[in-house]
This record gives C-alpha cells, structure tokens and sequence, in this order.
C-alpha cells in the first residue's frame, strides 16, 4: 500500500526518539537516494518526486501542487516527509530543505524506521 | 415421475480456499507505518546579513565533517555521550561562568516565575556528512530534550512526558523546555 513506486533505492536511518506520523492524507512524500536502474541513472543521488525523477528547482512546484490538492484549511497543517536513503549525502537533503523553506513548507520530517536502541 | 433431489454443489472446500486467500493478502500487504523525526524549519528570512548575535558562553556548538567525525565545542566527540552532553549544557547554573546565562521567566500555567536556561543547540554539518550520522545526532538531541521534558513533567507532575493526558499540562512542558535547536547552512569543506 504505497503511494508511488520507488525509482530511487531508499534503506532508510534508524533513531530512538520516533514518533508516529499522524494524518496521512496531510503527508507529501519527497524520495532522495541512488536510482534502482544504475546502468541508466548513474549511482549519483537523485531525487524523485510522485513517480518520476525531479532537481532540487522542481521542489516549489511540487509543494505548490501538493498544496492545491488539499482542502483550504488543511494547506498549513501539511507535513512533508523526506524520505532520505542512509548513505546518501547531506548536501542534496541541505539543497531540499532550504526550497521547502523558501516555498513556506517547514513541517518536515525526517523518515526513519523506529529502534529501541543504537 | 420419480422425484430427484435437486444437486448440491460440493463446498467442502470452500474454507480451506478462503483461508488460502487471507493468508495470500496476509502475506503480500505491507502496511508500512510511517516513523520519524519531526522537525520545523526557520521561516524563510528576507534580510541575508541579519545576524542574531549571541554570547559564545550561551551556544553548544556541534560540528560534523565529511568523515562523519563530531566536534563539541571544539572537542571531539561521539554520539553515545552527546545526548548527556547536552542535558548537561542546558542544566540550570546561575553562577557558574561554564554554563550558560539563566533568565527568570514567569510561567502563567504554573502562576510563578520559573528559571530558564539561555543556552541554544547550533549544529553545523558539511555537504559530505552522510544522512545517517545527520540523523544520529538529531536523534541525540531529540532524546536529549525529550529527557529533560520528562524531568520537567515528573517535577510538576509526577508523570512522564509522554504520559501526560491533559494537553494544558503538555503545553506548560513545551514551553518550560523549549526545544532550541540552531541549524546553520552547511560548509563545502569535504568537497561533494
């Protein structure tokens, strides 16, 4: 029961101090790590967004659009969910955060499968 | 004319094929829940050149390069004792010069005037930092905050933060920990 298909191989961090992601229907997802389809797609991180690959300057769009699906009243409460592979490096997630800044989307969270400890 | 029963279809096993069907769905469903790390970001600023000027004594300042290696003021550190580290920082000190300044802040819930720590987590990573140490110290200083609500809520309240049914009572320990946490842009020291 996902919402898109994984271009991008994602083996998410773990963390301790998790906590449940309530409302899905609030959540956008934002997808960052190496394509499945290395002989295509090169091993470079890359970012996908709904079912295709998008660059960082595609990312207002995308928050923009995903703001026009919801209901009006709804629109300040969305969170966006990064989706982040474990390996890949700060600076793409750095390059992410600050368009969801910029686009006004500052509820993020960052994915990460729930361990008791690390 | 003799009378024949009407034929009966034999649905002996129809158990056994719905149970094969259940245990199909069973197996290829995933449900996965949906686990992290919730953070809000700093709105965007319009100015560039506004800076916050803030006393060096009242910042904990946490580095990480692109070898995955942590400064804490300028000590290297690791994970296992950053989240200590940090309850220790924002511990309340009014005279000691190694800890930060304290301020008296009056607290409506609680109708007294309460002592808070000025003390702020800055974190600053490299562009080659890997997510997983990123999200490692993260973690640390959400379970460092986490811990010192859990203080808060069993001094006032005898429970423990995540225990706490009223929300004016979650509320009141949000704001006597407030979570200050200060990201700064990333440096491109490690190439990328």
């Amino acid at each position: 029961m996902r919402e898109n298909t994984l271009i991008v191989r994602i083996k998410l961090p773990e963390a301790t101090q998790v906590q449940k992601l309530e409302k899905k229907s609030l959540v956008s997802y934002i997808y960052i790590g190496e394509p499945t389809d290395k002989a295509l797609y090169g091993t470079k991180a890359r970012i996908q967004l709904n079912d295709s690959y998008a660059t960082v300057g595609d990312i207002p769009e995308f928050v923009t659009k995903e703001r026009q699906a919801r209901n009006e009243a709804d629109r300040n409460l969305m969170t966006f969910s990064l989706k982040v592979d474990k390996n890949t490096k700060m600076g793409i997630v750095t390059d992410v955060k600050q368009q969801l800044r910029m686009a006004n989307a500052l509820k993020i969270n960052y994915s990460t499968r729930k361990v008791l400890k690390q | 004319m003799a009378r024949r029963a009407a034929p009966e279809i034999n649905a002996g096993s129809m158990a056994d094929i719905a149970f094969l069907l259940l245990i199909f769905f069973l197996v290829t469903t995933t449900m996965d829940v949906d686990t992290g790390i919730t953070r809000i970001l700093p709105p965007p600023v319009k100015n560039k050149n506004e800076n916050v000027d803030v006393k060096e004594r009242n910042v904990l300042k946490i580095l990480i390069n692109s070898h995955d290696l942590m400064l804490v003021n300028g000590k290297p550190a690791n994970i296992s004792n950053l989240a200590n580290k940090i309850i220790d920082f924002m511990s309340i000190h009014p005279n000691d010069k190694a800890y930060p300044e304290v301020q008296e802040k009056f607290i409506p819930e609680l109708g007294k005037k309460v002592l808070m720590t000025k003390g702020i987590v800055s974190l600053k990573n490299d562009r080659g930092t890997s997510y997983e140490m990123y999200i490692k110290v993260q973690d640390a200083i959400a379970k460092a905050f986490n811990e010192m609500k859990d203080q808060q809520a069993l001094k006032y309240y005898g429970l423990k933060f995540s225990e706490l049914a009223d929300n004016n009572k979650i509320k009141t320990i949000n704001k006597l920990v407030p979570i200050r946490v200060s990201e700064a842009e990333p440096e491109n020291v490690g190439g990328q």
